[in-house]
C-alpha cells in the first residue's frame, strides 16, 4: 500500500510497478486530470491546498476499506498539491489483483471516497478571476 | 486551554491566516468555536451548517468538546482530485 501527497508532477509507471506482483492479473488505473474548462469557463490552471496530516490518513483509510472488501493485491494512492497545469495529473489510483472486475470496482470505489473524505480542496484559475470548488460543480465566486 | 485552529482553502484566504492560537474557556465544542470565531471572521456565518470540523485530523460533530492542546481544523466542502462536473 502506498501513499503520497506531493507538490510534485505525478508519473503512473512508479506507482505501477508498486501493485504489480507476480500473481496480478489485472492492474487498473485511474488518472485525474486537469480540463481546460468547466462550468462553461476557460480554465487556466488548477491550485490544490491540503491539509496534508489528515488528508494522508484518510487516504491510507479508504485504501484500507477497499482492501478489506475487494481481494485485491495492492492499492497505491497519490494527489497533487499546490499549482497544477491543464493535462497534468492530480489524482492518481492504481489497483492491481488476480482478476480484472475486483481491480475496477476497487479503484472506482477509492476514486468515489476519496471525493467524499479527503481534506484536499482545489481552486480554478481562470481568465479574470478564481474560485475554490465547494462540492459537486459548485463554486464560491471571488474575483480579483 | 489553548487550542490551534487551521484554516484551509477558502477559510484560508477569508481570515488570511493558516494557524490561529486561541485561549478558550474549558469545555468549549468545536461548534461553539465556529460561532465565536464568526464575531471575528464573520464571513465564517456564511459556512454555518456546510462546514464539517476535524480535531487532532480525526472528523469529529459539532458538539464534540476541545480539551488542551488540540488542533481543530474547520473543513470546507471538499472537491477532491478528479475535476469532475
Amino acid at each position: 500500500m502506498l501513499i503520497s501527497i506531493t507538490a510534485d508532477p505525478l508519473e503512473p509507471q512508479p506507482f505501477i510497478g508498486h501493485v504489480r506482483r507476480d500473481e496480478t492479473g489485472a492492474v487498473a488505473l485511474f488518472l485525474g486530470v486537469v480540463r481546460n474548462n468547466n462550468l462553461g469557463r476557460r480554465v487556466l490552471h488548477l491550485e490544490y491546498d491540503a491539509y496534508t496530516e489528515m488528508a494522508e490518513k484518510k487516504l491510507r483509510q479508504v485504501a484500507e476499506e477497499v482492501a478489506a472488501r475487494w481481494p485485491i493485491t495492492d492499492i497505491a494512492i497519490a494527489h497533487r498539491t499546490g499549482r497544477v497545469e491543464i493535462g497534468e495529473t492530480s489524482l492518481l489510483v492504481v489497483v492491481s489483483s488476480p482478476h480484472r472486475h475486483e481491480a475496477f470496482e476497487a479503484c472506482q470505489q477509492a476514486v468515489d471516497r476519496i471525493k467524499e473524505v479527503v481534506p484536499i480542496w482545489k481552486k480554478e484559475v481562470w481568465e479574470g478571476g478564481e474560485s475554490w470548488l465547494e462540492g459537486e460543480g459548485q463554486t464560491a465566486v471571488q474575483p480579483q | 486551554m489553548k487550542v490551534r485552529v487551521k484554516f484551509f482553502a477558502a477559510l484560508h484566504d477569508m481570515t488570511g491566516q493558516r494557524e490561529l492560537n486561541l485561549e478558550v474557556r474549558d469545555g468549549l465544542t468545536v461548534g461553539e468555536l465556529q460561532r465565536d470565531l464568526c464575531a471575528r471572521f464573520p464571513r465564517l456565518a456564511d459556512y454555518s451548517g456546510s462546514l464539517m470540523y476535524s480535531v487532532n485530523a480525526e472528523y469529529v460533530p459539532a458538539d464534540y468538546p476541545l480539551s488542551d492542546g488540540d488542533e481543530v481544523a474547520f473543513i470546507p466542502p471538499v472537491s477532491g482530485g478528479a475535476h469532475a462536473h
